[in-house]
């Protein structure tokens, strides 16, 4: 009997070898920033490093979630914050944050180099790191013939019937920032209106960015069958063929502006190296960072950004948005407003 | 002290010593799942709003839907699974491992990426896709769960029916079938409650139409944060679920009962059975149809076939998308399914074994921790893992953001199977046998070994091995709880998914190729492990 369990008892000894428990803890007295994110974020490693040796800081980051997922938490767990700095509240999703107090007053003496334009409210609880547009992105080989749909109105027009892919709000960022576009575009009394026209026009809607771009959408490596999806300013940068020339295209005048924050949380251990880490997230090397690492522009002015996006995805001048107290108070209601709509 | 000793032998009267066992499993399942999950629906009972979202008739449209699809699917996954059961547990076929190794395959594939393999044929999505996609989850718990019994079940019973003169098919229904009834039982509450609670592939395939309870409660939770709502919804999924578990429950009881448990010898299929293991091929090959998919998308590039993704997984992907490479992650993956599945293996068959021996002194506690140890299949990851944000917080170190957490959310799953596994065999074992023992003047630890434990060792191992394949593929759970610096592999494929450019898409299918082959190779080893059969009785 013992020969027959030993082997099973030395396998279960040998994968106990390799558990997690043995893993690290930082030595004490090391000072640790835990940043809290979104499941986007991204820097890249060296910066963490350089940043590490000039100031003696540790930045631990913390996904959580999607942008609306990681304010909920916030909020639900502002007496005892989980973390000491975020980054990743975005402007469909700040109000309700900045109505919670779960951020603590702090002045960035970066924040003058351009996140100033994106400011919130007047203590300056938040600082804006980059800028995200969610626009219409084309096959532009696809869509060569029939020419190209200018503006969201055209979308309407029977020739591109059957050609749109679109996120559903209630479940994907860009599905949402796209709900808000078509508010923004036609208004209180008129959105609904258009949303009848896509319908009758063959719109397909699906529930994430996932399936719209790399399954349904006809200019990425997925081949499907629609020549219209709605995605990000950036996202052709990463569909430059072999010769150079991108294969995809954002729609200019299609875009909605969001805007991504970073702050100090109340309740942060060191409030003094959460707001360094802020400072860090605004400075000029995370801004130039910033394109490469998670598809968005940079807040800062006067950053280069990377070749291909020079190439193939400007940030859009005209792009629109509606004020974040807005969206606080009208998001639900929207969102349910389209279900009815769209699903009925 | 010999004399206190004596005195506390005593006083540990059986049925005090089994409620002291008890408390393992009651206090894991009480600081992992009771205590979270009843914090953050208190909070949102508190603000108030919950009548009018149970008065609303499309909340009970959501539990039909549900409650239908979920049906549906452990129905056809039964179907397919049974011949799939037969053929491990009593076939000596060639290639009766790798069908093992192969069944276990689609079971730990991320939900969003088997949601869109199957797009890819269903476009528009649909109710069928969602059945179809949860069962194809699922063959594998019946395969497992029924084939654990079935192996050890004496064939003598069978063969005297056929000899008898019997046809094949009234000697399955009247004579095989009762014996297999616990562990069917078993396996259908388990594939219900995954199926009721499967979130990604009804939130790919339903798109924006087709909605459950899950998907609502986590819309409700992440990106509504209507906390009322989602806590309405969760005591509805609470109260049918506990409905589901004690209706199987009574099903499960009524059949119940000791059979002739022997280490049975594979065989040579004759005659009809050979339609049956054609059968059990025919559905192993459905099974592998979207898998073979995914490995293609894996090596499809523009320009024709390619490894790139493959040489990816050593680095962390287009323009550094991932925190670590593709095979860090695996390394992680392992890891922490090995701890989870340790956990799961002591809480499980701790549990198991005190409700064996509860039941032999019919209390009601026995029934009650047997509902409550399945309960953590039956509620929303959503839900556990909000509730771990307000809870966790008290423990020692701020628990919240401790590396601990993902194997022991993992094993809150991993511990059901392991109880339903292992429970249905532990039962079958004939009481006589362990009288005969005690008589003998074994004590109660002797007899488990020399009894329990040779008849269960099979169940045992495949529970383990279950188990660990489970926790590797973990998603909802561990995506709420993982930390950046340690994702596991699913976490690795979602992120990948989620952006653009071929190599990250052709890296995600690759790392969904790796998850299968480390998947298969864990089932292969644990095949290896297995206890020789024979010689035993």
């Amino acid at each position: 009997m013992l020969r027959r369990v030993l082997p099973v008892v030395s396998a279960f000894a040998l994968l106990t070898a390799c558990s997690v428990t043995t893993s690290d803890a930082p030595p004490p007295g090391e000072r640790v920033v835990t940043l809290v994110t979104h499941d986007s974020f991204a820097i890249s490693p060296e910066l963490l490093e350089e940043f590490k040796a000039d100031t003696g800081i540790t930045i631990k980051p913390l996904a959580s979630g999607s942008a609306g997922e990681l304010t909920n938490k916030l909020v639900l767990t502002k007496d005892a914050p989980i973390g000491d700095a975020v980054f990743g509240v975005d402007s469909t999703f700040a109000s309700r944050a900045l109505k919670e107090d779960v951020f603590a007053e702090y002045a960035s003496p970066e924040a003058r180099q351009g996140a100033q334009r994106y400011e919130l409210d007047p203590p300056n609880r938040l600082h804006a790191v980059d800028v995200g547009d969610v626009c219409l992105n084309i096959d532009v080989a696809a869509l060569r013939d029939i020419g190209e749909p200018k503006q969201l109105a055209d979308l309407a027009d029977p020739k591109y019937r059957d050609m749109l892919v679109v996120e559903d709000p209630a479940t994907s960022s860009p599905g949402l920032a796209f709900l808000l576009n078509t508010i923004a575009v036609f208004g209180e009394q008129n959105w609904q209106n258009y949303w009848g026209q896509l319908k009758a026009n063959g719109v397909k809607v699906v529930s994430g960015w996932e399936e719209a771009y790399t399954q349904d959408f006809s200019g990425s490596s997925g081949k499907g069958s629609r020549p219209i999806v709605v995605s990000y300013a950036s996202s052709p940068s990463a569909e430059i063929g072999d010769d150079g020339t991108p294969r995809t295209k954002a729609l200019p005048d299609t875009c909605y502006r969001q805007v991504e924050y970073a702050g100090v949380l109340n309740g942060a251990k060191n409030p003094d190296d959460a707001g360094k880490v802020v400072d860090f997230l605004l400075g000029e090397q995370v801004q130039a960072d910033v394109p490469g690492q998670m598809y968005v522009y940079p807040s800062r002015e006067g950053v280069t950004l990377p070749e291909a996006w020079t190439k193939a995805a400007p940030l859009p001048a005209g792009s629109r948005s509606l004020p974040a107290a807005e969206v606080d108070a009208n998001r639900e209601r929207w969102v349910q407003q389209w279900r009815t709509l769209v699903q009925g | 002290m010999a004399h206190v000793g004596a005195g506390l032998k005593r006083a540990l009267s059986p049925r005090l010593a089994w409620s002291l066992a008890a408390l393992l499993p009651l206090v894991f399942l009480g600081v992992f799942f009771a205590w979270p999950v009843v914090a953050i629906v208190a909070l949102g009972v508190g603000e108030g709003g919950v009548l009018p979202v149970l008065a609303r008739a499309d909340t009970w449209d959501l539990v039909a839907f549900t409650l239908g699809q979920a049906a549906a699917a452990t129905v056809l996954a039964l179907v397919a699974g049974l011949p799939v059961a037969f053929l491990l547990a009593r076939c000596r076929v060639r290639g009766t491992g790798l069908v093992r190794a192969a069944v276990m395959v689609p079971f730990v594939l991320p939900t969003v990426v088997v949601g869109l393999a199957f797009r890819a044929l269903w476009p528009d999505g649909g109710v069928l896709p969602i059945v179809l996609a949860n069962a194809f989850f699922n063959v594998a718990v019946v395969a497992r769960t029924v084939g654990g019994l079935w192996a050890g079940v004496d064939r003598r019973a069978e063969d005297a029916a056929r000899a008898l003169g019997a046809s094949r098919v009234r000697a399955f229904t009247s004579v095989v079938l009762p014996s297999l009834a616990p562990a069917i039982g078993s396996a259908a509450s388990v594939v219900f409650l995954f199926c009721a609670t499967s979130f990604g592939a009804v939130l790919v395939l339903g798109g924006a139409r087709y909605r459950t309870v899950e998907t609502e409660i986590y819309l409700r939770t992440v990106e509504l944060f209507d906390l009322p709502g989602a806590a309405a919804l969760s005591l509805v999924q609470f109260v049918a679920v506990i409905a589901v578990l004690v209706i199987g429950g009574a099903a499960r009881r009524r059949r119940e009962r000791a059979l002739s448990l022997r280490v049975e010898p594979a065989r040579r299929p004759t005659g009809g059975e050979w339609g049956v293991v054609a059968a059990a091929w025919l559905v192993v090959a459905a099974l592998l149809t979207p898998v073979v998919g995914l490995v293609a998308r894996s090596l499809a590039t523009d320009d024709g076939w390619s490894f790139a993704g493959y040489a990816a997984l050593a680095g962390t992907g287009e323009r550094g998308t991932l925190a670590v490479s593709g095979l860090d992650a695996a390394v992680n993956s392992l890891r922490t399914a090995t701890d989870a599945t340790l956990v799961a293996l002591v809480v499980g068959i701790t549990s198991a074994v005190v409700l064996v021996g509860l039941r032999r002194h019919g209390t009601w506690f026995a029934e009650t921790l047997d509902t409550a140890l399945m309960l953590p299949l039956g509620v929303s990851a959503v839900t556990v893992g909000f509730g771990y944000l307000i809870t966790m917080d008290a423990l020692p170190g701020d628990f919240r953001t401790s590396p601990l957490l993902v194997p022991l959310a993992q094993a809150l799953v991993v511990t059901p199977l392991v109880v339903r596994i292992v429970l249905p065999v532990l039962r079958a074992v004939d009481e006589r046998l362990r009288q005969a023992a005690a008589t003998l003047g074994a004590s109660p630890w002797r007899v488990w070994r020399e009894v329990d434990l040779p008849l269960a060792a099979r169940s045992l191992l495949a529970a383990a091995g279950f188990g660990f394949v489970v926790a590797l593929g973990e998603f909802g759970a561990t995506s709420f709880l993982v930390r950046p610096d340690a994702p596991t592999l699913p976490v690795v494929i979602a992120r990948l998914m989620s952006r653009p450019g071929e190599l990250n898409s052709q890296m995600a299918y690759a790392a969904c190729a790796l998850l299968m082959v480390v998947t298969a190779v864990a089932v292969l080893v644990i095949e290896r492990l297995r206890v020789p059969s024979g010689g035993e009785f």
